[in-house]
């Protein structure tokens, strides 16, 4: 066991903090981070700013945009970035799924024109997995892709599509064999979504923002060298894109510790120290432990990803356990505001009203990419060897499957 | 970084996992429990035979050497078997204190003793429940001897020295080191809640003892040896933990209601994948704690206690929902969720319990 930099690392580190010093933004939270547009525009330009420094997408070979740098030097930089304000979220699903996707199934060609722009945020790319009918099932799905020539006709509505409303490009999963079973007629492709038949609607949310969308195709068209992977093999292309989200997760999910460190570090709670009273001690307890756990579980998946092991179903640990926690702490320590606490456009609130934000959006957490009870199902399956829940779907036709709308 | 026990540990706990998995099964862990001995003695001559007393010990006093994380894997195995031997007292507390705190006499006198197996040390700290952990009101230093009584001693049944808490003339906390071989000492067997490790009373009447470490240093020296042993216990419960999970899985798949697998059944999955988090931090925490521990990192007193309390949540949830999850029969005294169950109580008291580790916990998470 070592948790100390190599020399080559330490260079990196010192090399990051420095360049972060002089180019990053402190952080400003709640009330104060401005509106969903500010946000975006300002990620927009962090990238450019990062990517032309040399440190985007560190893991990524340099002829895609990258810097050919181990996993290691990614925690390093994530280390560093993490106590400056700079916006990350818009692109997280863009790099972190969509580009390992083109990685594997796209053309030589494709991948050294598209991936340094979606580095640089040239091009903001979203994932078109989840539909109104297929959430947490989401080998349902049934938005159609048929094929007549050398294109496919795309038609159907996806959902909680993040960023599509940003988005140059997606990568869709769609329906090409209705008459097998749900798994085996599915394929994956890019698609260009500034292409009339392609309707982006945004979601107004529990909070107010709109960070996800419908998408809605009318025989919108694919040209068939935008196909990632082989006809009718999209499931197992989607695995793999599902996977490095997790490692994605498992990085970068904020728990809120940090958050109410510094929140009990500088209030007071009856008159008191909040660091002195016995309930909030007790939190801080609870919660640290929690927090040190999970950074340390995923040292432990970066050294096995590192000695050339795979990023397993382990990673699910991090947000199920992370989300919850954002959640309870931000109600925490609400509740230890009275009255005052409800108030989301009062300057006086802690840390601007990061709380009252986070309270919100924190039950959205608890749902994005993969709900904690399928986080649950798939380490109790995946990792544990337990047996399946019985299905209905076993085996049947895709078209034959019960769906609950077909009316009586 | 590198965040894993190197192949020559991991082959230290394979081979120590085998070896328990063979020489100690459950039917010895209750024998012990059914008082027919306070531990298995011929257990103890096998793993001494193997070394795992001698693991953490300096060569120059007849010790192997090698480090803290040996000893963390070899831990782990001793709690997932539930070996009844008094490893715990002697090797996680008592060596490890003579070891940094011993004169050079009592270094000599003991550790090669310790190493071979032939000498038994517990450490006599407790003396009412609720008091605080690291306070010795009721035991006296006058002189060369000792008075006072102790309780709830893990090997105190058995255990040839004990180390001792007690408040001198000065008024000053210190520890003493008592050979337990002598007549002005008595030692009654306390009926606890795991019997498998009994747990003794300890009346000292003006009995031999000599000064162990500087005056005053008590609580200086328990604190820093409860946060070594924190870690290795962690990972003796982290091993229970996972021995029960494994118990309720192997136990759900085979039996079945409703014509399917209890194990099918998604309110039983949760539970299980709860455990798997649950171990899984405990695990982290152990292993982040273990790599302070074995290069002294400044981190070590934030470590130790995370990985102690998240260890302690752990084998509790585990061992309860073991026995939820096996339903009626995992209430039986048959059943051997039971002895896991009562193992997470004592490993959760016996260095201070949930509540002073939270707050040394927070304490040394606010002056980071």
């Amino acid at each position: 066991m070592d948790f100390n930099d190599t020399e080559e690392q330490a260079l990196f580190r010192a090399k990051a903090k420095s360049w972060l010093a002089a180019n990053a933004q402190a952080k400003r939270q709640g009330l104060m981070a401005g509106t969903q547009e500010d946000r975006f525009q300002q990620a927009v330009n962090w990238y450019h700013k990062r990517y032309d420094a040399g440190f985007s997408c560190l893991t990524w070979p340099k002829e895609y945009g990258g810097q050919g740098l181990s996993q290691m030097y990614q925690v390093i930089w994530n280390q560093e970035v993490s106590h400056y304000g700079e916006p990350d979220e818009y692109f997280v699903i863009g790099i972190g799924n969509c580009g390992p996707a083109l990685m594997t199934f796209a053309s030589e060609e494709q991948k050294k024109t598209l991936l340094p722009r979606m580095a640089r945020a040239d091009d903001i790319w979203c994932q078109l997995f989840s539909e109104p009918g297929a959430g947490s099932d989401v080998a349902g799905l049934s938005t159609k892709a048929e094929k007549s020539g050398d294109e496919w006709k795309i038609n159907g509505q996806k959902i909680w599509t993040s960023g599509a409303q940003y988005s140059r490009y997606g990568v869709i999963l769609t329906r090409t064999d209705p008459e097998v079973s749900k798994y085996r007629g599915l394929t994956m492709f890019m698609i260009d979504l500034k292409q009339p038949g392609v309707e982006v609607k945004p979601i107004k949310q529990i909070d107010g923002g709109s960070h996800f969308n419908e998408v809605f195709f009318n025989d919108a068209v694919i040209p068939d060298n935008y196909r990632l992977g082989e006809v009718n093999e999209g499931w197992g292309a989607a695995l793999m894109v599902l996977m490095n989200e997790r490692l994605a997760n498992a990085t970068a999910a904020p728990d809120g510790f940090e958050d109410f460190l510094n929140w009990a570090k500088a209030s007071n709670v009856d008159g008191v120290p909040a660091t002195q009273d016995p309930i909030v001690r007790d939190k801080l307890a609870t919660w640290y432990t929690q927090h040190a756990g999970v950074e340390a579980t995923t040292f432990r998946m970066i050294t096995a990803v590192s000695k050339g092991g795979v990023p397993g179903a382990e990673g699910s640990l991090g947000k199920l356990v992370g989300a919850s926690m954002n959640q309870d702490i931000a109600n925490f320590v609400i509740q230890q505001l009275d009255a005052g606490g409800q108030l989301t456009g009062d300057e006086s609130t802690p840390l601007d009203g990061h709380f009252q934000s986070a309270v919100l959006m924190a039950a959205g957490i608890r749902l994005a990419g993969g709900t904690d009870e399928i986080m649950r199902n798939i380490i109790a399956e995946q990792v544990l060897g337990l047996p399946q829940e019985p299905r209905a779907d076993k085996g049947i036709p895709y078209k034959d499957i019960p769906s609950g709308n077909t009316g009586a | 970084m590198n965040f894993e026990f190197s192949d020559d540990q991991k082959l230290i706990q394979d081979q120590a996992r085998q070896f328990l998995a063979e020489h100690s099964p459950l039917t010895a862990t209750r024998k012990v429990m059914d008082g027919e001995s306070v531990y298995d003695s011929n257990l103890w001559k096998s793993i001494v035979d193997l070394g795992w007393t001698a693991t953490a010990i300096d060569e120059q006093y007849g010790g192997l050497g090698l480090g803290s994380l040996e000893l963390c894997v070899i831990a782990q195995e001793l709690g997932r078997s539930l070996t009844p031997i008094p490893f715990f007292s002697t090797i996680y507390i008592a060596a490890e204190i003579i070891q940094q705190y011993g004169n050079e006499q009592q270094k000599q006198r003991l550790l090669p003793s310790i190493a071979a197996g032939e000498t038994i040390v517990c450490l006599a700290s407790s003396e009412l429940a609720g008091q605080h952990l690291l306070e010795a009101k009721q035991t006296q230093y006058s002189n060369g001897q000792l008075s006072g009584k102790k309780i709830a001693v893990l090997d105190g049944v058995e255990a040839d020295y004990a180390i001792v808490s007690a408040t001198n003339t000065n008024k000053k906390h210190s520890l003493y080191l008592v050979n337990l071989h002598q007549a002005d000492i008595q030692r009654t067997l306390s009926p606890s809640i795991d019997s498998s490790r009994p747990l003794a009373s300890i009346e000292f009447i003006d009995a031999a003892a000599e000064p162990l470490g500087a005056e005053d240093a008590a609580s200086a020296i328990l604190t820093e040896a409860f946060d070594r042993a924190a870690v290795f216990t962690s990972f003796e419960q982290l091993g229970g933990c996972e021995a029960s999970m494994q118990m309720g899985i192997d136990y759900t798949k085979q039996r079945f209601a409703f014509g399917r697998s209890v194990a099918s059944f998604q309110a039983i999955k949760h539970i299980f994948a709860d455990m798997y988090v649950a171990i899984e931090l405990a695990r982290s925490n152990a292993y982040f704690a273990a790599w302070a521990l074995s290069v002294n990192d400044k981190k070590l007193p934030l470590a130790a206690a995370t990985a102690r309390v998240s260890a302690i949540d752990a084998y509790y949830f585990c061992s309860k929902e073991n026995i939820e999850v096996h339903g009626g029969m995992g209430f039986t005294w048959e059943f051997d969720c039971h002895l896991y169950y009562k193992r997470a109580q004592l490993l959760s008291s016996i260095i201070g319990s949930s509540r002073w580790w939270r707050e040394q916990l927070v304490n040394r998470l606010l002056d980071e």
